[in-house]
């Protein structure tokens, strides 16, 4: 008997047998995703994102290489790890699919509604323009340190109304982002959840967004997670590029700042 | 006078170089998260925009932001909560502890993308341990294993466990918990199903 199992069965002596049966369930989950992380189908996205960025596109026939994410025209790597932040264009803080929304009409020529048509794929063959042009451009900050800045004064007012949000309580339910995402080590049913108002908690969550969801069949971005939050809290629908959807992620990204980005990552 | 209250905060903040934390202040950051709010969802399915207007409890709740509530605050909510609890007409407590483990175990109900006509669940396991079988059990709330049998059947207990259910704010303010029966989740017969998964000698819950 090696050290490990002594150390083990020592402690199996105090944990309730059921306390064992859930952390085995956690562990094989864990497994399970570290698998799928070796061949992660989200590379499928990344690779058809790249060509619907190169492309000549929309009623302008110009590519997105003419899109400036924050860096410069055209600049991809890094860009993500810096977002969400206010571009004077636009005169408003955009996250990455805001950003992209803005291009395709300002730049390429497409309406908003054109632009708007398919946010999310629909785990069949209607894929997501915008979810594959997302994956790759948040591919291009993987091993990035999370920098998002604090300078401008929207940039602070987008964080200060992030933080107010998280914890607005509303609904059938009284449910707030804060009902699950407030406390160190909980559950809901055996998925672990993070605690988003710690720095290691964001830094968890943020950087592993956007993701491949095993269950959906389909790469999902940050703006979906909030998206499907706020149904599972039984609020109205949120609309992409909304204030909130952007002073949330703004939330998040900051209180990320410092962690090393590791996306497009997998989920259940 | 909101834009008198807006300069003289603006001022005195300057001055004292710290965060405002006036009462004007505190309305300044409701309104505009309302406002944001009102701008960035749309109605979808049951859940129209009426959604985003917060009742008295879920405003003081969200004004403490996670923090400890003063005492008076949380005797003032969980007396405003106890006041709304309806006990059912029959005098009956309980019902059916098979159909409340259907209800425990349902998480469907309220959301946009649900069918309303069906009945909604309260998705206890979720939050909650009830039976020893039922391993998939999330911890955002204590423990439930055993309730019937640790406290007994008394009415006493029936009736602090249905006004639980219908109302968790009249007897713990700002908990994480759904008030099922003040926001006409499950219906009063619901209720009594799940009063009876917790404390029916037969339960699961209370093997």
């Amino acid at each position: 008997m090696n050290v490990a199992h002594g150390l083990f069965a020592l402690l199996a002596l105090f944990v309730t047998p059921v306390a064992l049966a859930q952390d085995a369930t956690s562990d094989e989950i864990a497994k399970y995703r570290a698998e799928l992380q070796k061949d992660n189908p989200a590379e499928l996205w990344e690779t058809r994102g790249e060509g619907i960025w190169q492309e000549k596109r929309g009623p302008r026939q110009v590519s997105l290489q003419r899109c400036d994410l924050g860096l410069g025209e055209g600049v991809v790597k890094g860009a993500y790890a810096r977002l969400p932040r206010y571009f004077p264009d636009a005169d408003r803080v955009q996250d990455l699919e805001t950003r992209l929304l803005w291009c395709m009409v300002r730049l390429q020529g497409y309406t908003e509604a054109e632009a708007r048509r398919q946010p999310f794929g629909d785990g069949n063959e209607h894929k997501s323009d915008l979810e594959a042009l997302t994956a790759y451009v948040a591919s291009q900050s993987r091993g990035s340190t999370m920098e998002v800045s604090l300078r401008h004064p929207k940039e602070v007012e987008a964080y200060r109304l992030g933080e107010a949000l998280f914890f607005f309580r509303a609904g059938t339910h009284d449910f707030a982002c804060a009902t699950c995402h407030g406390e160190d080590g909980k559950r809901i049913r055996l998925q672990d959840l993070p605690n988003l108002t710690t720095a290691e908690g964001a830094a968890k969550a943020y950087t592993t967004w956007p993701a491949y969801r095993v269950s959906q069949g389909e790469l999902r971005t940050f703006e979906w997670r909030l998206y499907d939050c706020f149904r599972q809290q039984r609020f109205p629908e949120l609309v992409l590029g909304s204030d909130v959807a952007i002073a949330l992620t703004m939330y998040l990204a900051r209180n990320a700042n410092g962690a090393t980005f590791d996306a497009p990552g997998i989920k259940r | 006078m909101p834009r008198l209250g807006n300069c003289l905060c603006l001022a005195l903040s300057a001055l004292l170089a710290g965060g405002c934390t006036t009462a004007t202040h505190e309305g300044d950051v409701a309104a505009s998260t309302a406002a944001a709010l009102n701008a960035s969802f749309v109605p979808a399915g049951q859940a129209g925009l009426d959604r985003l207007q917060q009742d008295d409890t879920q405003r003081w709740c969200t004004a403490a932001h996670g923090r400890p509530l003063p005492q008076d605050v949380a005797a003032k909510i969980e007396s405003a909560n106890l006041a709304t609890i309806r006990y059912p007409a029959d005098g009956h407590l309980t019902g059916d502890w098979r159909k409340g483990e259907r209800i425990a175990q349902e998480g469907r109900g309220k959301q946009f993308s649900d069918d309303p006509s069906g009945p909604a669940g309260a998705n206890c396991y979720a939050c909650h341990r009830l039976s020893a079988t039922e391993l998939s059990f999330g911890t955002l709330g204590p423990s439930l294993y055993q309730y019937g049998k640790l406290r007994g059947n008394s009415v006493g207990v029936q009736r602090y466990t249905f006004g639980k259910i219908y109302n968790s704010e009249a007897f713990a303010a700002c908990s994480n918990m759904p008030r099922f029966g003040y926001k006409a989740i499950l219906s009063e017969q619901q209720i009594k199903d799940v009063t009876a998964l917790l404390l029916d000698p037969a339960s699961p819950v209370n093997q």
